[in-house]
């Protein structure tokens, strides 16, 4: 039954091949886990051997690790080794807690346990966080039942009981685990900082810590990432604006492309940052409900941004075609862009982004076509 | 505060009152509260607040509950389309490092 349970793991191991093998901790020297995994801060008996306890403190590099995934650096592989670890000083009857392997996750679980003796059973999620990955399905029922076997977790406590994040629920079939392992999921809060109120109210959530939230602190904390992410479009279109405004009636001229196109590049920067910044912070203030229509008053205020410069300084927009051109390729841009955050926030749906985009990509195709011909026509008239 | 709502009526969330044993899995799964008990079984309150997750169907014991799960992210979709597959995001899975 233990070779058995160990095969499905090590196809996995195989499955990920691809991946540099640094990545897969398997390969790792023993002294660069100990360098890695500084949070690991002793180890406890059980009935399977020892398991390392983790500090529910987060140090430093715990907290500068969280703020360079934010920052999108090294965010694919910010994993923890699947498998089973202690918080406190854990008995047989202490509740189990089940995570996932992406560190962010796994720091926020650790760090709402102190001063409460449980376990932490961490699937393998392939470093991706509880909730997309209960939406891809890694954290799922399968991964869960073969955790458990392949763990011993039966052996380790005496209940039979798992605390899953809510937010899981979209990948698990709690009765289906009960019937394939004998273990019983009940749902956890939404957020890890409700498990201690959780705890003391004898596992029983509200009704507020059940439903999930994109407060404006939410929303922020995710524009340094969807900022960083695109960028490098953002540099190819300012580098390509920069080479097209050296073009003009009669020849190329470099003078030209010095002068207009740095102004002219810097502006289009601004216009992105403007587009990744703005939409996820007002949100709920932007006028629409779907998201493309949010995107196209930033996309306005660009323009108008932009418009008013241009008094100051006409060569920019050198006539009324490159005017609406303008008009035109802004809001297209920022209604795509905003349209993108979908997939950030927490309450859009299939259909209805579905529904939306349907709509608004033909239109937002179009006008960035349009808007890009009447730009070329516009600077040799 | 304004509260953030999606586009209405476009969920593809279905549910057999019949079946409903009461449980209430689907209440405690649901990250919008989209359910409530009446009667002792469950009740969509606030259909328009699903984001099709799909928690409650497949944490629904006696199958109740029907939905066509998903991501609610156009990137997904985009990715999905071009690709030819289900939407799903791009956000760093195995395929992400080949």
């Amino acid at each position: 039954m233990n070779m058995e349970s160990k095969e499905p793991d090590k196809s996995k191991f195989v499955s990920s091949a691809c991946c540099p093998p640094g990545e897969l901790l398997i390969n790792i020297q023993p002294e660069t886990i100990i360098q890695k995994q500084n949070w690991i801060i002793g180890k406890i008996k059980s009935k399977i051997g020892e398991i390392p306890v983790v500090d529910t403190n987060l140090s430093l590099s715990d907290r500068m690790g969280g703020w360079k995934v934010r920052w999108s650096f090294g965010r694919n592989n910010y994993r923890v080794d699947p498998g089973l670890y202690a918080v406190g000083n854990p008995t047989d009857l202490s509740p189990v807690f089940v995570s996932a392997n992406y560190k962010l996750s796994f720091d926020h679980l650790r760090s709402q346990l102190a001063g409460i003796d449980g376990w932490i059973m961490v699937l393998d999620t392939k470093g991706i966080n509880v909730w997309c990955a209960a939406g891809k399905g890694t954290f799922g029922t399968d991964e869960i039942v073969e955790r458990i076997d392949y763990t011993k977790l039966a052996e380790v406590v005496s209940h039979r009981r798992l605390i899953v994040p809510q937010l899981g629920a979209p990948g698990i079939s709690a009765h289906e685990v009960k019937d394939r392992s004998g273990f019983r999921v009940v749902y956890g809060p939404v957020r890890a900082a409700d498990i201690s109120d959780y705890i003391q109210a004898g596992n029983k959530a509200t009704a507020q810590m059940r439903t999930v939230r994109f407060t404006t602190w939410d929303r922020t904390i995710l524009v340094p990432n969807d900022m960083i992410a695109s960028f490098k479009y953002a540099l190819i279109a300012a580098a390509v604006l920069f080479v097209l405004s050296g073009f003009g009636p009669g020849i190329f001229s470099v003078e030209r492309m010095i002068s207009n196109g740095t102004v002219l590049a810097l502006l289009i920067i601004m216009a992105y940052i403007l587009g990744t910044v703005i939409p996820p912070i007002l949100l709920p203030l932007l006028p629409g409900k779907s998201f493309s229509t949010k995107g196209i008053w930033v996309g306005l205020l660009t323009f108008l941004i932009i418009a008013w410069y241009s008094t100051t300084n006409s060569n920019i927009i050198p006539n009324k075609l490159s005017l609406c051109a303008w008009l035109l390729i802004f809001p297209a841009i920022s209604s795509f862009v905003t349209m993108n955050f979908t997939g950030s926030s927490t309450y859009t749906s299939l259909s209805g982004v579905l529904k939306e985009m349907k709509v608004a990509v033909p239109i937002q195709a179009g006008a960035a076509a349009i808007g890009l011909i009447l730009l070329i026509i516009g600077m040799f008239i | 505060m304004i509260s953030m709502r999606y586009l209405p009526d476009v969920v593809t969330l279905e549910y057999d009152e019949t079946k409903c044993n009461g449980c209430q899995m689907c209440l405690m799964v649901c990250p919008h509260a989209v359910f409530a008990i009446e009667n002792k079984r469950a009740k969509i309150v606030d259909r328009d607040a699903c984001m099709e997750c799909g928690a409650c169907a497949k944490n629904c014991p006696e199958e109740a509950l029907s939905v066509r799960a998903g991501v609610g992210c156009a990137y997904a979709i985009i990715m999905g389309a071009l690709k030819n597959t289900e939407p799903n995001c791009g956000c760093g899975d195995d395929t992400n490092c080949c």
